[in-house]
């Protein structure tokens, strides 16, 4: 049975997820590890490209093959290699265990079906509700995360229903059969600034109640640092940085998020010009040797073009991937630990 | 039909995974020195549309067969003196239908590769001018079909509003109507005296029936267009109306009128045969692959090859028609859905 | 929804009338008439043919009485070839022919069409997906004319398994070539359409939910996607039948069906003006009603469509 103690829930070690494209081999995950303790909120961030959603759907595997293949590594969920697993297990695990929401609910929602079918569908698979039950559960959860008059809409469709309401009901929808993980992929970037924080607010509530552990996927810095413990910051399909979310703000150890940090635009600051890391995300199909951020570094030097940087220890929990790791931590007002790089 | 799926829903950025994104991504941060080299739309689609074999086979086939068709007769008339109407001999003894490569005394020739017809006609030289006029006719109505549908669409289209409403309400109507059945009674009421007459007649006809769609998918593509910068800014310089309809917003349409024409050339064509099948078509001393079929039709049992070889060679037009049209589609806009 | 459906009846019932009244126009205007082929007849035997058939009257009488007949009794008169018989008589008799023909036909289109085009979807680029889609495309390719005496040249003089033509009752193997041939084109489109259906909404983000939620594929398959891959099928059907009745008029002619299409050739040939009246008539109250129907069947398979 699972272990109740604070071990970590997920381990993920190694991951190389590769797509085959026209243009060339697109290493959209190579070689990304992390943990995640039992009833911690983990947040992933990272641009366009970056990795993130790729990342996430490769722990369930959901990756579409061809054109993409889970190439090596490992995700150990509660003691086992969820890459390991035959199909059926794997299914049992999906929906059960691990829950995932997306991005846009009008599109991940069936627009055919009453969302109380979509609903009861969970439970009635996992659980092995009756009809009658999995009506009742569904009203219950309908009502556990805001639907007003949750027994008379619940026969609605799912385009009768706001954008904020529809990703409520995603959120209804996984947390039916209690998972212990669930994976949030953006859950709020499709929708209005307001409705962002009810929802995220109703995550941090839903999480309180069930101690469920969390993943939450996102390009916007000031959504991770409300919700998270800990802060993983993606690039090219690599791990930047990661380190508790409260030691990311306060003392970045990496260009990247030094960049990132500043551009999240600052109500209190003075006028300015608004700041946007220069030059776009990198072709990850063709990747130049040396360090993937090197072309748009403010501190880039020579070295930087040359050799893939290392992966540096800055603190208990806290790594970077830089050749100036150490420095621009320092910099930023830390200090760090004796040179161990991993 | 009460829902309109239109042409151009686009997928941004949200619904696009990253990873296909970063692999269809031809931006790419330009080094010092490296020049970017700029890909209009019609060399990119020129690109896709070669990758894609059965379009390029669909359209070498084509090529050929319009080639064969255009020149085929004067070289066979050259070579072995064969005209579609040449009639050998005047002894009725000897004329009788022979199949493929055979002479008239039962042995191997290479005379008639299709075979004689029951008049002793040659087959190949028939069957390349029936596909003069059945390529002829085929195109020019669908041009026919073009100007009033690209016309009308983009008229409603550009309006919008109520005269909009009642443009593609009529449409709606004539689209669920028997057009066919109508175009067979004025077919067969006003028989031309003339082959020519007959003609003039069947591209009416044949146009009058296809512009529908296509006035649809214009309309389609000028309603989202009609509210881009570039119209706006034509406006603000006061050029009118009609300017704006036929010299702005046309010319970008003609992505999926081009696919769509490609597609309807086949559909025309089968229509025209299936006309000149039934003897409304085609009439006299012209022929076309139907009216071939159709006289062969007679003789299946004992000559089936004066079926067989008209239909076969439409049907190899309409399949490489029909895949560079899909290829034509793909290439120039891999999200259109119509089928 | 009932203002809808009323709203459309109130379009409908002018259009039929348009139709007719089209169609009286084009027979009246062309040139020549019914009874005499290409000799001259005396004028006296002229006359009173003329006279008997009421053609000596003015024309808005003629259109009178041919409009009220129809309007007050649904009486499209006497077929002029035809002695004697009434053209609803003819009507009602041929239209099981053609309609037994082309239901089955349909029906066969579908069932074939749907499953090819399904698991095409699902297998996507399997060799099973290129040979299936190229044989459609065939499909599209070869007319029915072609492919129905091609069908009678293997099946019945060649192999002597079926025969290869007239009608031979319902059920009776009569009808398996003709429904083979009619239905050919409508399988290939069908099954390429409900490809392309069905890739659309396999590469759909509910599908991919669903997958989350731990289904298995055939679940995917079957309780999500297939519901909304079929919607083009579904909306082509409308169009479907109006190309459906082009095709049966072919196949009747070349397997000699009693059927309303070869009735109709053959009124247009001989200008057999109540006959072609009478059938025109009816194929477009058919076409409409039958394109209503579709209609209120996709507002009932789809939620979205709201009709006001």
């Amino acid at each position: 049975m699972a272990d109740r103690s604070n071990h970590n829930l997920l381990e993920v070690k190694n991951l190389r997820t590769y797509f085959d494209t026209e243009d060339g081999i697109v290493k959209a995950v190579d070689d990304v590890s992390f943990q995640l303790k039992r009833g911690e909120t983990l947040g992933i961030v990272g641009e366009s490209g970056s990795g993130k959603s790729v990342t996430n759907l490769s722990i369930i595997r959901l990756i579409p093959d061809p054109p993409g293949k889970i190439v090596s590594g490992e995700v150990i969920f509660n003691g086992s290699d969820l890459l390991s697993l035959p199909n059926e297990a794997i299914r049992k695990i999906r929906g059960r265990r691990i829950a995932m929401i997306f991005q846009d609910p009008m599109t991940s929602l069936n627009p055919f079906m009453k969302i109380s079918r979509q609903l009861m569908e969970m439970t009635q698979l996992h659980l092995g509700h009756t009809t009658r039950q999995a009506y009742d559960h569904a009203i219950k959860m309908l009502e556990t995360v805001g639907i007003p008059d949750a027994r008379a809409r619940a026969d609605n469709y799912p385009h009768e229903f706001s954008g904020g309401m529809r990703q409520r009901v995603m959120i209804a929808m996984a947390l039916s059969c209690e998972p212990e993980l669930l994976i949030a992929d953006e859950p709020t970037t499709a929708l209005d600034v307001t409705i962002q924080a009810q929802i995220l607010e109703l995550i941090k509530t839903l999480k309180r109640e069930t101690g469920t552990s969390v993943i939450l996927i996102t390009h916007d810095l000031g959504v991770v640092a409300g919700m998270t413990d800990h802060v993983i910051v993606m690039y090219a399909g690599k791990i930047f940085e990661q380190a508790r979310t409260t030691e990311l703000f306060s003392l970045p150890g990496n260009p990247y998020t030094k960049g990132l940090l500043r551009s999240v635009p600052d109500p209190t600051a003075e006028q300015g010009k608004l700041y946007q890391i220069p030059g776009l995300p990198p072709d990850v199909a063709h990747l130049k040797p040396g360090c993937p951020f090197a072309p748009r570094c403010d501190r880039v030097e020579e070295i930087c073009h040359r050799e893939f940087p290392p992966f540096v220890q800055l603190n208990a929990d806290h790594y970077s991937l830089c050749h100036f790791a150490r420095e621009v931590y320092a910099a930023s007002g830390g200090t760090p630990v004796a040179v161990e790089t991993v | 039909m009460v829902t309109q799926k239109s042409t151009d829903e686009q997928q941004d950025l949200i619904h696009t995974p990253p990873e296909v994104a970063i692999a269809e991504a031809d931006v790419r941060p330009a080094e010092a020195g490296e020049f970017v080299r700029g890909t209009s739309l019609w060399r990119d689609a020129w690109r896709r549309l070669l990758k894609n074999k059965l379009a390029v086979f669909g359209l070498v086939v084509v090529v050929l067969i319009t080639l064969a068709s255009i020149a085929g007769p004067t070289l066979i008339k050259r070579t072995f003196g064969f005209t579609p109407d040449y009639i050998p001999t005047n002894d009725v003894k000897l004329i009788r239908s022979f199949p493929p490569f055979t002479g008239p005394d039962g042995e191997f020739s290479w005379a008639h590769p299709m075979g004689t017809d029951n008049a002793g006609r040659d087959q190949f030289a028939r069957v390349l001018q029936g596909g003069q006029i059945s390529l002829f006719v085929g195109i020019i109505s669908t041009l026919v079909s073009l100007l009033i549908g690209v016309s009308y669409g983009a008229i409603a289209g550009y309006f919008g509003g109520r005269i909009d409403n009642v443009m593609m309400r009529l449409v709606d109507v004539l689209y669920s109507l028997p057009y066919i059945i109508v175009v067979i009674v004025l077919l067969s009421m006003f028989r031309s005296q003339t082959a020519r007459g007959q003609l003039i007649l069947l591209f009416i006809a044949l146009g009058s029936v296809s512009w529908l769609t296509m006035a649809r998918i214009v309309r389609g593509q000028v309603l989202s267009l009609k509210n881009q910068e570039f119209v706006l800014a034509a406006r603000a310089t006061g050029v009118s109306g009609a300017r704006i309809i036929f010299r702005h917003l046309v010319p970008n349409t003609l992505g999926p009128v081009i696919v769509y024409a490609t597609l309807t050339i086949p559909q025309i064509m089968l229509t025209e045969a299936f006309l000149s099948f039934l003897g409304f078509g085609v009439q006299a001393p012209l022929a076309s692959w139907g009216s071939l079929a159709a006289d062969g039709v007679q003789n299946i049992a004992i000559f089936p090859w004066q079926l067989i070889f008209p239909g076969v060679t439409m049907a190899l037009t309409l399949f490489s028609l029909n895949f560079l049209g899909d290829g034509l589609r793909d290439a120039l806009d891999p999200q259109m859905r119509t089928v | 929804m009932l203002r809808f459906i009323v709203r459309r009846l109130f379009v409908t019932i002018p259009t039929i009338l348009i139709v007719i009244t089209l169609t009286w126009g084009l027979i009246k205007l062309a040139p020549g008439n019914f009874y005499s082929g290409e000799k001259r007849l005396p004028a006296a035997i002229e006359k009173s043919i003329r006279e008997k058939y009421g053609l000596d009257k003015p024309w808005y009488q003629q259109y009178g009485k041919t409009m009220w007949s129809i309007l007050r009794h649904f009486d499209f008169g006497t077929s002029l070839r035809f002695e004697g018989q009434s053209v609803n008589t003819i009507i009602w008799r041929s239209l099981p022919v053609s309609a037994a023909v082309g239901i089955l036909a349909y029906l066969l289109a579908l069932i074939v069409g749907i499953t090819v085009g399904s698991i095409a979807a699902l297998k996507q680029n399997s060799r099973w997906d290129y040979s299936s889609m190229a044989l459609a495309m065939l499909g599209i390719s070869v007319p029915n004319f072609v492919l129905g005496p091609i069908l009678v040249l293997v099946f019945s003089l060649g192999l002597y398994w079926l025969p290869p033509s007239r009608w031979g009752g319902f059920p009776s193997r009569n009808l398996i070539l003709p429904v083979l041939t009619l239905s050919a084109i409508y399988m290939a489109y069908i099954a390429r359409l409900t490809r392309a259906g069905m890739l659309e909404v396999l590469r759909s983000d509910y599908i991919r939910t669903a997958r989350a939620k731990g289904l298995s594929e055939t679940g995917v398959v079957v309780r999500h996607a297939l519901r909304g891959g079929l919607m083009p099928v579904i909306s082509y059907t409308g169009p479907a039948l109006a190309f459906l009745l082009t095709g049966t008029i072919v196949v009747e002619r070349i397997f000699a069906l009693p059927g309303l299409g070869n009735y109709f050739i053959q009124a247009s040939l001989n200008r057999d003006e109540p006959l072609i009246i009478g059938i025109v008539a009816f194929i477009a109250i058919t076409l409409l009603l039958m394109n209503l129907l579709v209609d209120i069947a996709y507002a009932f398979l789809d939620p979205r469509v709201r009709y006001h």
